[in-house]
């Protein structure tokens, strides 16, 4: 990785989860309705903590899925390698239920429109909701998301990582430098 | 018109000629067989054959002509122009044509046709009326008008009765029956069985079909007392059961083709129809032990089978398609290639495989190159190096699956009948 | 993460890799077909041919269904409806289907070597759905799908394919198949329905069907045809089911352990019992659903292939 900034460090993570957990109790007014669904594969760690910190301070716990858009995405024939498909675990009915998509990073918007032709096909929930950790800009897509944790805009030359305690070892956010990969 | 084969190796092993010398051809007859001098040159056409062999015709006693009936496939004049371009003065044609070879008209029809042309051409004929193998064919008018053997070519004679009375009857102008050896209730399938048609998940024909009915015909050759000719032989075990009979004294003689001797059962796994054949292409063992059998005299000649297909028949999913690939241009060259320069063979050996016995065991008389003598001569060059192109083949045909192969030993011209054939052309000395 | 060939041809020769990909893709998939909603827009705009020249209803739905639900164009071609009866040859059939721009092919013929030649004629990917009585790889995959399912590996398991063997495309996929993922696969029937030369493939034979369901972990059971077999290679179904067919006392007596699969369509009383067919031993009908996964993870996986 070549490292450019350090964004986010530990501890300005846990407080980021910790405000992100806030705003979506406080828009959906303490709600008993909202579904938390982690998209493959970072946005399902952070969805377990924020769902972890939700529990703590509302002492319930709402359901949680996990998504895999792999089948709904747009580029299988541009991409270099062919991607792997992973399971999609949602074992409660969406119907009617205000579903709050949890992904690290939003870019261009095209993993989140998948997103939600997935999620339509399992039924019709009531409002879907997006909360991401970092907005690094340069949508494509008419996709904005209603938490985020923070924005940081970025080159085409650059790169927006998330490192997570469960995957890498440590929690951080980095600005890193990669060559454009056109 | 006189003509010159200079120094060329003059070789039959019948009369015991090997000699390198000069020979003079005069209006298709030998005049000399000597180092020619100077005048003897000068008003003659000059073949600089030197290091060439030349030896009696070359006779393919296994050939499918398809005339009358298949012309889109091949007929009379370009199956023998196949010939004559793969080193062959004579061709015996077999009698599954359409109708078949049963009646004298036919045998007449086909004779009339090759006429004219350098390759004589030998009609067998049916020995059962449709090759039903129910009622003899009229075996003494079929004789007279030119047939040299009988046969069902294409199956057995089915009935054993019908082979019994055939082979007492041929017996009276010497003529040999030539058998197609197969047990059909045993050879429904598309490839050899072994393991290979088990992975492959092909129907398939045991080496059990053909080596039944051989013991069979042995059996009553022996009875008979008959002449009795193996046709294509590809078993292992069949090549055991003619080595014995023929130490008993039994009248048995075999002819193989050179892809039984080249080629085994795994190239079906392409699922190329070109491999499929019938007998089908067996194992390694049975190559094995045809070889062996050509080397100790079991096996007395080599035939191509020659068995033109048209491109859409052999397009064709690998179960339908009709068996059999083209010969005529190649078998020189395979046996040149695989028998004499893999030293199984001599060149002596060879011109006894491909001419001298196959005359014998058709009571066709032998060539003799002798000065007075017509000539039917074969010219090939067995150090030649070539490419095997079928879209250059004489053959109206084309399944062969042995383009591109690169092959050691070439023919190079015949003559036979006042013509000669040499670099694509033919024309009268 | 690709498949190493662009066409689903056999098992034969397969490499592990390949087998585990499809098998661990078709997991996905049977999670779509649990869905109300069972379609995912992953095959849009591409056409894929059915090209039957052999009849088969079931196989045929299932590569139907699982098209359908990738959103894959579908297109069946069946000889009974067809330019065959005018007398068209096999190639300019396939040619005239190319030149309308179709990106797969799944074929089903009598004749084995119909999907190579296929790979040899057309640019589409081909995928084998039966010829002849070479290879059946999609119910190969099923049939491995459905024992890792119910009991959790392959490797190391015993595995014995009952019935036709020598008649059997679906038993020679099985076998390659498994010996690729480790499994240990002998057979068992009438020895003239054991085919030359099996053993050599490190496959045991048994003439026992006691024995059978004695040492194995897994029965998969194949139909006897009725119009080919009786009064040939065995003297009669009735004999058959007597000294062959799996019955719920054998199973009890010899192994209460055992799993049973069977491709369909079962001749009930022949080689099981119907009791045995609708008992606790089977996953007959779970082998129909993972088959439309098993399919729909197969043509995912050429649909989406870079060429």
């Amino acid at each position: 990785m070549d490292i450019k900034a350090k964004i986010i460090d530990d501890e300005g993570f846990t407080r980021t989860i910790t405000r992100l957990a806030h705003e979506i109790l406080e828009k959906n007014k303490g709600s008993k309705n909202i579904v938390l669904i982690g998209m493959r594969t970072r946005g399902v760690f952070i969805a377990e903590r924020i769902r972890n910190k939700i529990r703590e301070i509302e002492k319930f716990e709402p359901s949680f899925g996990t998504l895999d858009v792999t089948l709904y995405r747009d580029d299988f024939r541009t991409r270099l390698k062919q991607p792997e498909v992973s399971v999609t675990d949602i074992t409660f009915d969406v119907n009617e239920k205000d579903i709050i998509l949890i992904d690290d990073v939003l870019y261009t918007g095209r993993t989140v429109r998948a997103a939600l032709d997935a999620v339509m096909d399992l039924g019709r929930p009531n409002t879907i909701q997006l909360c991401v950790l970092v907005d690094r800009g340069h949508r494509e897509l008419p996709i904005k998301a209603d938490f985020v944790g923070k924005n940081i805009p970025t080159s085409i030359n650059e790169e927006v990582r998330v490192r997570l305690i469960e995957v890498d070892g440590e929690d951080a956010v980095y600005l890193v430098n990669a060559p454009n990969k056109n | 018109m006189k003509i010159v084969l200079k120094q060329i190796n003059l070789l039959n092993p019948e009369q015991k000629l090997n000699q390198r010398c000069d020979l003079l051809i005069e209006d298709g007859v030998i005049r000399k067989i000597d180092d020619l001098k100077p005048e003897d040159l000068k008003s003659s056409k000059v073949y600089e054959f030197e290091n060439k062999y030349c030896v009696p015709g070359l006779l393919d006693m296994h050939v499918h002509l398809r005339e009358p009936g298949r012309e889109d496939e091949e007929t009379v004049v370009t199956g023998c122009n196949g010939a004559a371009a793969g080193g062959f003065t004579a061709v015996a044609s077999m009698p599954n044509t359409n109708p078949d070879t049963d009646s004298a008209e036919i045998v007449r029809f086909i004779k009339e046709k090759a006429k004219d042309h350098l390759v004589d051409v030998f009609p067998v004929a049916a020995a059962s009326l449709g090759r039903k193998g129910e009622a003899l064919a009229p075996m003494y008018e079929l004789y007279e008008a030119g047939a040299v053997g009988f046969s069902d070519d294409g199956v057995a004679i089915k009935s054993s009765l019908v082979l019994r009375h055939a082979m007492e009857y041929a017996k009276m102008f010497s003529a040999p029956i030539i058998e197609h050896c197969e047990d059909e209730s045993l050879a429904d399938g598309a490839m050899n069985e072994s393991i290979t048609s088990t992975i492959l998940g092909l129907p398939a024909i045991p080496n059990v079909a053909e080596d039944l009915i051989v013991m069979r015909d042995i059996m009553l050759a022996e009875f008979t007392g008959a002449k009795v000719h193996i046709a294509h032989v590809s078993s292992k075990n069949a090549v055991e059961l003619v080595r014995q009979a023929k130490k008993k004294g039994i009248n048995i003689t075999a002819e193989v083709t050179p892809h039984h001797f080249t080629l085994t059962d795994e190239m079906v796994k392409t699922f190329d129809t070109n491999y499929k054949m019938n007998p089908p292409l067996r194992t390694r063992a049975d190559i094995d032990a045809m070889i062996e059998g050509l080397k100790d005299g079991t096996i007395d000649c080599i035939a191509s089978d020659h068995a033109p297909h048209s491109i859409e028949e052999k397009e064709m999913e690998f179960i339908y398609a009709p068996n059999g690939i083209i010969g005529l241009e190649t078998t020189l060259g395979i046996a040149l290639s695989d028998l004499v320069h893999k030293k199984h063979l001599t060149i002596e050996q060879l011109v006894e495989k491909l001419s001298i016995n196959p005359r014998k065991v058709l009571n066709i008389p032998q060539v003799v190159i002798k000065e007075g003598e017509v000539a039917n001569l074969t010219i090939f060059d067995p150090q030649q190096i070539w490419t095997v192109d079928i879209a250059k083949f004489k053959s109206k045909s084309k399944n062969s699956p042995f383009d591109k192969r690169l092959l050691t030993g070439k023919s190079i011209a015949v003559i036979n009948k006042r013509k000669m054939y040499f670099e694509d052309k033919f024309f009268d000395i | 993460m690709s498949l190493s060939s662009r066409h689903l041809l056999g098992l034969y020769g397969v490499p592990r890799e390949d087998i585990q990909l499809i098998l661990d893709t078709a997991t996905t998939f049977r999670e779509v077909l649990e869905r109300p909603i069972k379609k995912v827009p992953t095959l849009q705009g591409k056409t894929i041919v059915n090209l039957f020249y052999e009849n088969s209803t079931r196989t045929r739905i299932s590569f139907e269904l699982a098209q359908k639900r990738l959103s894959a164009d579908t297109i069946n071609f069946s000889t009974s409806s067809s330019s065959t009866k005018k007398g068209e040859t096999f190639k300019d059939t396939v040619r005239n289907i190319e030149a309308m721009k179709v990106d797969m092919i799944v074929v089903r013929h009598q004749s084995a070597g119909v999907p190579q030649y296929l790979t040899k004629i057309s640019k589409a990917n081909i995928i084998n759905a039966g010829d002849g009585l070479h290879e059946h790889p999609t119910q190969g995959l099923l049939d491995m799908y459905s024992i890792r399912e119910k009991l959790g590996r392959l490797e190391g398991l015993k595995v014995c394919i009952v019935g036709d063997v020598s008649h059997s495309r679906v038993a020679l996929s099985n076998i390659f198949g498994l010996k690729s993922m480790g499994a240990k696969v002998s057979v068992c029937g009438p020895a003239t329905m054991i085919p030359t030369g099996i053993e050599s493939l490190g496959v045991k034979v048994y003439h026992s069907i006691n024995e059978a369901i004695e040492k194995h972990d897994v029965l998969n059971v194949l139909r006897i045809q009725l119009e080919r077999n009786a009064g040939v290679k065995i003297p009669s179904l009735r004999e058959y089911h007597q000294y062959f067919g799996i019955t719920t006392e054998r199973i009890e007596k010899y192994n209460k352990d055992i799993l049973i699969l069977h491709p369909g369509p079962i001749n009930r009383g022949v080689e099981l019992s119907s009791e045995v067919a609708d008992g606790p031993y089977q996953v007959i009908l779970d082998q129909v659903t993972n088959g439309v996964a098993i399919r729909m993870a197969v043509l995912y996986l050429l649909g989406t292939m870079h060429n």
